[in-house]
């Protein structure tokens, strides 16, 4: 005999979501999950945003990693408050499920915080999948990784808001081709915006932190 | 990657779904419905579900799992195509602005539970 069920399999972490969403809401923060593969400078790319962010916009960061402390180390020296989550407590997880993010923001007074910043587990399968209840995702790539890297994994560039291509310095000594790069993202999310960085010497930095301000400003000063 | 939290969930969702007065009947499949766009494999997710559900209330059951296409409508020309290769702009007009219509999904759809020999109050019932 056949049961309907007709359920998301993902109903709780959703919930979760969406729960996270209306605090975040109610308390006039702007959430950004920002994901990547591990190694594309995910965490430089964030010490310099919030540098230049601080003091206008008061940023909080949730570090999300399997394990070690290192990158809330070193986003701490940026001022910004900091709360590392080790997912190897919750089985290695290779995401941050929404859950886990309710957790974590108990540790800010969220009053005093406009931009919560997520830094996601290094990973371009999973974290796509899983809603924390951000208000935009944002995807880091590095010209070290793979021009076809967008075709690999096209939900994660489906679903993120922005894409920053970092690591540009680096260019002059690759075999890289940087225009087939952008093509690939661009074929995957017509019309998304492409950030090329490079967090190291700033290059290219303003443009990126110019649409992450207009978008808390959105949210923010309606 | 995520497949063994994902295999939990399912087995969680499908042990809730057993009806009060079917209880002690075995539950033989569970239907699932992943689009192509998702990040799970249906092999893996087999694996895991195999693993996960051996010592629940649903022991024994098989995992079916329906992949669903990704399909698309384009804003433009409301041209309605399925997307094979990735690509994710009208075929027609070449326009960016689409809609996906499938092709996320990662639903349970139904579970299969025997029908009862003894058939007192399912038939009745039925």
């Amino acid at each position: 005999m056949e049961i309907k069920v007709v359920r998301k399999v993902l109903d709780v972490n959703n919930t979760m979501a969406a729960q996270n969403r209306k605090l975040f809401t109610d308390k006039k923060v702007f959430v950004l999950n920002v994901m990547s593969s591990p190694g594309s400078g995910k965490t430089t790319m964030l010490g310099k945003t919030i540098s230049r962010l601080m003091p206008d916009i008061r940023t909080a960061v949730i570090v999300g990693d399997v394990s070690t402390t290192n990158d809330a180390d070193r986003l701490a020296k940026t001022g910004a408050p900091v709360v590392q989550v080790n997912t190897d407590a919750f089985g290695g997880d290779c995401h941050l499920a929404a859950h886990v993010i309710a957790k974590a923001a108990e540790n800010f007074t969220l009053a005093d915080v406009d931009l919560l910043i997520v830094e996601n587990v290094g990973n371009l399968v999973c974290p796509a999948e899983f809603d924390i209840g951000e208000d935009a995702k944002v995807v880091v790539l590095s010209v070290t990784e793979g021009e076809d890297k967008p075709l690999k994994y096209p939900l994660m560039f489906r679903v993120c808001d922005a894409a920053i291509l970092n690591k540009i310095d680096l260019l002059p000594y690759l075999e890289y081709d940087k225009g087939e790069a952008v093509r690939n993202i661009v074929q995957i999310h017509p019309g998304i915006p492409v950030f090329e960085i490079s967090a190291r010497t700033e290059d290219g930095m303003e443009f990126w932190v110019i649409w992450l301000k207009e978008k808390v400003k959105e949210k923010l000063n309606p | 990657m995520h497949e063994m939290g994902i295999a939990m969930q399912i087995v969680e969702i499908a042990v809730a779904s057993i009806p009060e007065h079917l209880k002690n009947s075995r539950v033989q499949g569970v239907y699932l419905k992943i689009g192509k766009l998702s990040s799970v494999i249906p092999d893996s997710l087999r694996f895991c579900f195999d693993i996960v559900s051996k010592d629940s209330a649903i022991a024994g059951a098989t995992l079916y799992i329906e992949e669903i296409p990704v399909t698309a409508r384009c804003k433009s020309c409301n041209n309605h195509w399925t997307i094979i290769g990735p690509a994710f702009s009208c075929p027609r007009c070449s326009s960016g602005k689409i809609e996906l219509i499938s092709g996320q999904e990662l639903d349970i759809s139904s579970i299969e539970i025997e029908d009862d020999s003894n058939g007192e109050q399912s038939s009745a019932n039925a």
